[in-house]
């Protein structure tokens, strides 16, 4: 062997250790990570905004004077439990596919004759919001570890799950994304954050079953709508309608693909 | 009676209904909070101020946490001994604004595992200071803080 | 008086673990407001906890202990129907206490 080639030996040898090491060092670092958040699990605060969710609930409010407690979330007047696991679906009296905060919406508005505008208008981190993300991390609570049961069946639900789709692939805006930029491919992530392949149940369940969800980050509890607003951000794109078909559409293709996994709302995040 | 005089006897009557009540704990009880330690700036202050000069390292004193932060706001850390007579343990952060973080006083049957959650501003040290049969002993862990990618 | 805590404490083979969750907003000192105006400190800074009446864990905490503080810890003894109870003092004079019993 002449002396440039074990020159280039030693090299390539130094080279496979470097990144050998590299290697075992990203595996650490995600080991860190899933032990950071195994030790977020025990104490979540989201329990604080579900007894306060749980509150705004049973306390007769609005010019009607009435509480939530005869609302129907899908499963019959006053049942909360499981509810959520089962939304979005198609409910007769509005004739449209709701989201659990649309159907709220409906609810505040039908039992407690309160005008929902100042709900869909206020910033998520306003007061008529923190109600809506109180309320959605106490009624997700009421279906944790049961499995998520989101099947289109009726024509508007088949639907809401085709339109999610297209939102879900639709690329624009000023940097030219999809959701599909950073959902649409298996085992990518940005830093140190996995990214969920949304199409495919593991990835679909990974992010529907663990929203709403309490932001370590901002301290702050976090609906799915809030969740779906700040992917419109983060894409560039006009910021959508709380509560609008758009919104409501990607929750159905996200909470079907998830379909038979378990609910483990409310979750807790970076 | 002037009306300030009226509205203080009744200021201090609601006080004293909401003592009675159990509502307000009487001063006293909490008239300990540790100033001149977490104004600390530096851990010789901090460690100064909490008696404890320079506290031998130990085996038997724990800093319980992952190695990374996904985010620096929370990060879970259990400080433990396993030192007979663990009275007192103290969570401080080397490279925080001010050091000391956070001091529990146990009582004779509590068991020295505390877990509390604690923010860091960037990767540091994290020591967990013990005091143990009047004397004191420390443990440091490193613990890196990431910066986050989107929605998680 | 801010909002209640969720205490779960639960006796199992002699020892009683006690977690506790408060509602707090742990405000720095350090931060600043969009107008550029230091948002000024608010913490919890003195916790007592009981355990059967008696006294099991005096903290301090300065403001770096994170938003909405969650703390856990065992006690030797205790059974169910003890009664835990908890007290939390902030910086600028406000307090809670809640109270759960032990299951």
């Amino acid at each position: 062997m002449d002396r440039v080639s074990v020159g280039m030996a030693a090299f390539l040898a130094v080279s496979a250790a470097a990144a050998t090491a590299a290697y075992a060092q990203k595996d650490a670092a995600q080991e860190g990570i899933e032990a950071y958040r195994e030790a977020l699990q025990d104490g979540n605060p989201a329990e604080l905004y579900e007894a306060t969710g749980e509150e705004l609930w049973k306390t007769p409010a609005g010019p009607k004077k009435a509480s939530l407690e005869q609302c129907d979330l899908g499963l019959g007047p006053g049942v909360v439990k499981g509810a959520y696991a089962r939304l979005p679906r198609h409910f007769k009296d509005t004739d449209r596919v709701q989201d659990l905060e649309s159907r709220l919406l409906t609810c505040m508005e039908t039992l407690q004759g309160k005008d929902p505008k100042p709900y869909v208008e206020a910033a998520f981190t306003a007061p008529p919001k923190e109600e809506m993300n109180a309320l959605a991390a106490y009624i997700s609570g009421q279906s944790k570890d049961d499995p998520i049961a989101v099947t289109p069946k009726h024509p508007k639900e088949q639907a809401m799950y085709e339109l999610g789709k297209r939102m879900f692939y639709y690329q624009g805006g000023p940097y030219d994304f999809s959701c599909a930029t950073c959902h649409g491919q298996e085992g990518t992530r940005i830093r140190l954050q996995d990214l969920p392949y949304i199409p495919g149940p593991k990835g679909a369940a990974a992010g529907w079953s663990s929203w709403p969800a309490y932001r370590v980050s901002a301290g702050q509890m976090w609906s799915m709508q809030w969740r779906l607003n700040d992917c419109f951000r983060q894409q560039r794109f006009p910021e959508p309608v709380y509560t609008s078909d758009a919104t409501i559409a990607l929750s159905m293709f996200m909470a079907a693909n998830a379909s038979g996994a378990t609910m483990k709302t409310p979750g807790i995040k970076r | 009676m002037t009306q300030a005089v009226m509205e203080r006897r009744q200021v201090l009557t609601f006080l004293g209904v909401l003592a009675a009540a159990g509502f307000v704990v009487p001063q006293a009880a909490f008239a300990n909070w540790d100033k001149t330690a977490f104004d600390a700036k530096t851990m010789d202050e901090a460690l100064k101020a909490l008696g404890a000069g320079a506290p031998a390292n130990s085996g038997d004193v724990q800093v319980v946490a992952s190695d990374i932060a996904e985010n620096g706001a929370v990060v879970p850390v259990q400080a433990v001994s396993k030192l007979p007579n663990t009275e007192r343990i103290a969570i401080l952060v080397e490279k925080n604004p001010n050091m000391l973080a956070a001091a529990f006083d146990l009582g004779p049957d509590t068991i020295p595992e505390v877990t509390a959650r604690i923010k860091m501003g960037q990767t540091s040290n994290v020591m967990v200071l013990v005091k143990a049969d009047g004397k004191f002993y420390a443990a440091s862990k490193e613990i890196k803080v990431t910066l986050g990618g989107c929605g998680g | 008086m801010g909002n209640p805590m969720k205490i779960r404490a639960s006796a199992k083979d002699g020892v009683t673990e006690i977690k506790i969750l408060m509602s707090h907003e742990m405000e720095t000192g350090q931060r600043k407001d969009a107008n550029g105006t230091v948002i000024p400190a608010w913490f919890i800074n003195e916790i007592t906890a009981k355990l059967d009446g008696k006294t099991v864990m005096q903290a301090q905490w300065g403001p770096s202990i994170s938003k909405n503080p969650y703390l856990a810890f065992k006690v030797k003894g205790g059974k169910a129907g003890d009664k835990v109870s908890v007290t939390w003092v902030d910086n600028k004079g406000d307090t809670r206490t809640d109270e759960a019993a032990v299951t």
